[in-house]
């Protein structure tokens, strides 16, 4: 019954047969599309959902579910797709801890996982499975871009982050590659939103520059209140408070910011332009690197179906590793724990027109993987 | 760390603490008056916020959109009171958890489905820009300063509202007997749907002028909506004198918790380690605060005649 | 008070819903349905948890908004130590971790005790609007300090790798663990049953209804609420060591204050202080949850106007129009 209701509301029962090879697949989405997280849920589901449309593929049947931000909504979400959908393949999650609520049950039950966002580090060393793939970045990739970046024109920096674990391998990250001193190293409350006490030591700290990890609504508030506040040392930090979701909210504060990520909307590549022009068309906005990362997680499974059938697991995985599809990122390989292994790039915040956006000013990193790998055996 | 930087952050805790007040103040009125525990004043807060953020889009000017949010969330609120919390003034409180409770997915998710799921954008008007020198401190944000002056204008108009007014007589009244002054003539219904529009607008206010400095978004009301209620329960439960009293505690004492903790920590500890301990302490810091206070004073420090 | 000797309403629809909640897993079951046991097993979990929850809010008219704080401490005792046992790492001072159900049930209930009485016998020199911020408080004080603890995951939270054990029963199957929940919960339920009849209980209600009276007859009120507030922080201890099972993963969302309110609800839902009320809340929550969720991505407004509803126009939740108004309370 609900599967039905589920595929009738986002208008997408794409089921047939239509290929001889190909049997119908079936795609569980789970990801945040209420609450305040709502916005990177909806481009990605967006995302998703136009790049099925767009392949005219009939073999994809997608289950898509809201977790609401909620790690126990998320589980029983997964267990009904699991068991009662039935489902082939799964993806969606936005948030880490999500993702580790659901991801190790999931892929030990045989179901393949794909990753559009979150990439904890337990999942890409130790605990990492062939049933999980990793389609958008470890999370430590930017904010260690971030650190390499920095080394070129800063000695002396002031970091922050949220306490908790992606925050801690936020800076763990950055300092991996970072080779300054560091003029002062915060832990902030999870959703804090007032930053005086923070900004007022960085004033203090002589730092020569500022990196900061504060996703969602934290960021914005971040940005605006060190904005006002008359500090003039140079900000930077991950694409996640830069992102095209939240620069209309953080507004001309966000001007001029350096910022790190695996895609920006002016990267030079046909999968690239396509993407763009069809998703502004299609939604009327610009799309995030959530978004992208989404897309591009389409396009992985609909180049694997074209390959491999989806019930032969084996042939499936070995499908999705080859990774043999355009991404909008350009090179995209799976290093050994299934994470890719990708450039991530600097950005910086520009204004077209009035609307804000980001543009490519450099390379952090060539073809780079992550630091769990060799932790990973499978 | 200089004598300046201690200043500065002593300021910085006194604003926050102003605008939990401004929070506070609606909350602790709304249960002085008429009984009721109301979760649902962070969403009024939220309402304040979207409607100045939505109205400053539309008109360019922070301070149309200001007095749009007075009015929606006061609108809101009366609409409220007349619909819903009118019938939960005879309950106990359990039912007007549950309710107000109810009240609060509802408002998220209907502000969500009226301005969509991307947080919106609100600045501060070009008037309180920037920053301005401080004798003492240095540079200090001019918009946080005005906070502060609101907060005291708040406080003292609020004074003077009750000890002044026809109004405030009455409120005053309901306070201490709320039958009598039914019996007395006085038009019940229409004091608590004014008294709620009153608390209302104080929050919507308070939503509008702490969206230009944070992110105007869904469920922004949560977390000031638990801080406003450790202020009241500390100040005690519909005290006005509490709710300040309370919120500049709790602004301070978090504010310098987070400051001060890490650095103590590192002491004795490496810097990273300290950094994640101190910040462990400092979340927890105000509600250590809170309990140690009931734990002596289970009515609160200003506590209302019960 | 003595159980009435001819069945009562309230009591034939207690059984019918004490039967259609064991049916369902099993008709489930044999129709292939594992997904439906898993969803019956949550309610009778959550259902566990605010029976838990009812003993102080029902009887003693004690309204905890911190009883996530136990549900997750009971949660996190099932995760740290099966996680220990995982890894074969041993706890403090050389104690093995382990995966025995009844061992990790019985280290839940004293951790909850443990911590529920400091927590009690603080909270409980408050009353009204102070009691239920006062428990909030230290709720928020838990679960700030799983989110910031490095050590078990922090905000990621922790995950079990293998449901734990119970002797002689292979709980990885659905349904197994769906009986071994099943048979928590009735005792629970006799346990409330047994101390709403006992002089415990009605010294707990007359409590409620008049605490000078109490006080005048020679019984502390105080000290009988503190045990009331420990013995129900236990119980829903253990339900939160068996969420945890359930969902394989405990995280600092366990602790939340929404977690709070939501066993709130279910015992709102259902009915105050009513034997089955927070069954028949579990019952409705979960499903209302499920079947929005399905239909509407603004399911989180209905739920909401559902509730609102309930508590506006239902009052006595759904066993007040089940079975009608309370024999007492």
């Amino acid at each position: 019954m609900k599967k039905t209701i589920a595929a009738g509301i986002f208008g997408l029962t794409l089921a047939t047969a239509g290929l001889a090879n190909a049997e119908p697949v079936k795609i569980g989405v789970i990801t945040t599309l209420s609450g305040g997280g709502a916005g990177l849920g909806t481009d990605m589901r967006d995302a998703f959902v136009l790049a099925m449309k767009q392949s005219g593929n009939k073999d994809v049947e997608l289950v898509i579910e809201d977790d609401a931000q909620k790690p126990e909504i998320a589980v029983q979400i997964a267990e009904k797709m699991i068991q009662s959908d039935k489902v082939d393949l799964m993806t969606g999650i936005i948030w880490s801890n999500l993702a580790m609520a659901v991801v190790p049950n999931a892929v030990s039950q045989d179901i393949i996982y794909l990753s559009p966002n979150a990439g904890p580090s337990a999942l890409a060393g130790a605990k990492c499975s062939p049933n999980y793939f990793n389609v958008a970045y470890q999370n430590d990739n930017f904010h260690e871009a971030m650190g390499q970046y920095a080394n070129k024109d800063y000695k002396k920096t002031f970091i922050l982050a949220p306490n908790y674990p992606a925050g801690k391998d936020s800076l763990t990250g950055f300092k991996r590659y970072y080779k300054g001193e560091l003029a002062g190293e915060i832990y902030t409350q999870v959703g804090q939103t007032d930053y005086a006490a923070e900004i007022a030591q960085i004033r203090d700290s002589g730092a020569d520059s500022v990196f900061f990890f504060l996703p969602g609504g934290m960021g914005i508030a971040f940005m605006k209140q060190y904005a006002q506040s008359g500090v003039n040392i140079p900000v930077m930090g991950p694409s996640f408070s830069f992102s095209q979701d939240i620069l209309p909210a953080v507004g001309d504060a966000a001007l001029g910011v350096k910022n790190s990520a695996s895609w920006a909307k002016d990267l030079d590549n046909e999968a690239n332009k396509a993407f763009v022009e069809a998703f502004q068309a299609e939604y009327n906005r610009l799309p995030s690197v959530y978004a992208a990362q989404s897309w591009d997680t389409a396009n992985l499974i609909l180049s694997a179906m074209a390959k491999a059938s989806v019930k032969d697991k084996d042939a499936f995985r070995a499908a999705l590793k080859a990774a043999d599809f355009k991404s909008v990122r350009g090179d995209f390989s799976f290093n050994t724990n299934n994470h890719p292994i990708q450039n991530i790039y600097v950005r910086e915040v520009i204004k077209e027109g009035d609307v804000l956006t980001n543009k490519i000013i450099g390379t952090a990193f060539e073809k780079h993987g992550d630091a769990y790998a060799e932790q990973c055996k499978m | 760390m200089s004598i300046a930087l201690l200043i500065e952050q002593l300021l910085n805790g006194l604003q926050l603490g102003v605008m939990l007040f401004l929070m506070a103040a609606g909350l602790t009125l709304i249960f002085g008056v008429m009984g009721l525990i109301n979760l649902a004043h962070g969403s009024l807060y939220m309402v304040g916020a979207f409607a100045c953020a939505a109205v400053a889009a539309a008109t360019g000017s922070f301070w149309i959109g200001l007095v749009a949010s007075l009015i929606a969330s006061a609108a809101a609120g009366a609409i409220t009171e007349i619909v819903v919390i009118r019938r939960l003034y005879d309950r106990d409180h359990l039912d007007q958890v549950l309710a107000t409770f109810a009240l609060i997915l509802m408002f998220s998710e209907g502000m969500r489905w009226l301005f969509g799921s991307f947080p919106l954008y609100l600045d501060i008007p070009p008037l309180l820009q920037g920053a301005v020198p401080l004798p003492g401190v240095g540079q200090y944000q001019l918009y946080r300063l005005a906070i502060i002056g609101v907060g005291i204008v708040v406080a003292i108009g609020l004074y003077f509202l009750i000890a002044r007014t026809r109004l405030g007589m009455r409120i005053r009244a309901g306070e201490s007997d709320r039958e009598m002054i039914g019996a007395l003539g006085v038009d019940i219904r229409t004091l608590y749907t004014v008294v709620f529009a009153l608390g209302a607008a104080l929050a919507g206010l308070a939503g509008a002028m702490v969206g230009a400095l944070q992110s105007v978004q869904v469920g922004m009301g949560e977390p000031v909506l638990i801080l406003a209620f450790v202020v009241i329960v500390i100040g005690g439960i519909g005290s006005i004198k509490g709710a300040l009293f309370g919120a500049i505690l709790v602004g301070v004492v978090d504010t310098m918790g987070r400051f001060l903790l890490p650095k103590i920590f590192a002491l004795v500890l490496p810097a990273a380690q300290a950094g994640l301990i101190g910040a462990a302490l400092a979340s927890m810091l105000i509600y250590i605060v809170m309990a140690f206070i009931l734990a002596f004073r289970p009515s609160g420090l200003f506590a209302a005649q019960s | 008070m003595p159980p009435k000797p001819r069945l009562s309403r309230e009591t034939v629809v207690n059984i019918l819903l004490a039967l259609m909640l064991l049916a369902f897993p099993l008709g489930a079951s044999a129709m292939g349905e594992t997904f439906y046991i898993t969803l019956a097993t949550r309610i009778v979990v959550l259902a566990l948890a605010a029976v838990g929850l009812n003993i102080a809010l029902g009887l003693g008219g004690l309204v905890s908004f911190g009883h996530a704080a136990f549900f997750g401490l009971g949660g996190y005792v099932a995760g740290i130590l099966s996680t220990h046992a995982f890894n074969a790492e041993p706890l403090l001072f050389g104690i093995e971790g382990t995966t025995s159900m009844p061992v990790i049930w019985l280290v839940a209930v004293m951790i909850c005790g443990i911590i529920a009485l400091p927590i009690g016998a603080i909270s409980l020199r408050t009353t009204g609007v102070y009691f239920i911020m006062i428990t909030l408080a230290f709720a928020q004080m838990i679960y700030f300090f799983a989110v910031s603890w490095p050590a078990y995951g922090g905000e990621d939270g922790l995950s079990i790798y293998v449901r734990n054990e119970f002797p002689g029963v292979n709980t990885a199957q659905p349904l197994s663990f769906f009986l071994i929940c099943y048979v928590l919960l009735m005792l629970a339920l006799g346990l409330f049953w047994l101390l709403r009849g006992a002089r415990f209980g009605a010294a707990l209600e007359a409590g409620r209804q008049n605490a000078t009276r109490l006080a005048a007859v020679g019984i502390a009120p105080f000290n009988i609420r503190l045990v009331a507030f420990v013995v129900s922080a236990m119980m829903t201890g253990i339900a939160g060591a068996l969420f945890a099972d359930l969902n394989k993963f405990v995280s600092p969302s366990m602790l939340s204050w929404h977690m709070s309110g939501e066993l709130i609800v279910l015992i709102i839902l259902g009915g105050k202080a009513r034997l089955f009320g927070p069954v028949a809340g579990a019952m409705l929550y979960v499903l209302i949850e499920y079947a929005l969720g399905g239909i509407t991505e603004h399911w989180q407004f209905f739920l909401g106007l559902i509730l609102l509803c309930v508590v506006l126009f239902a009052r006595g939740g759904l066993l007040g129009l089940l079975a009608g108004k309370a024999r007492h309370g």
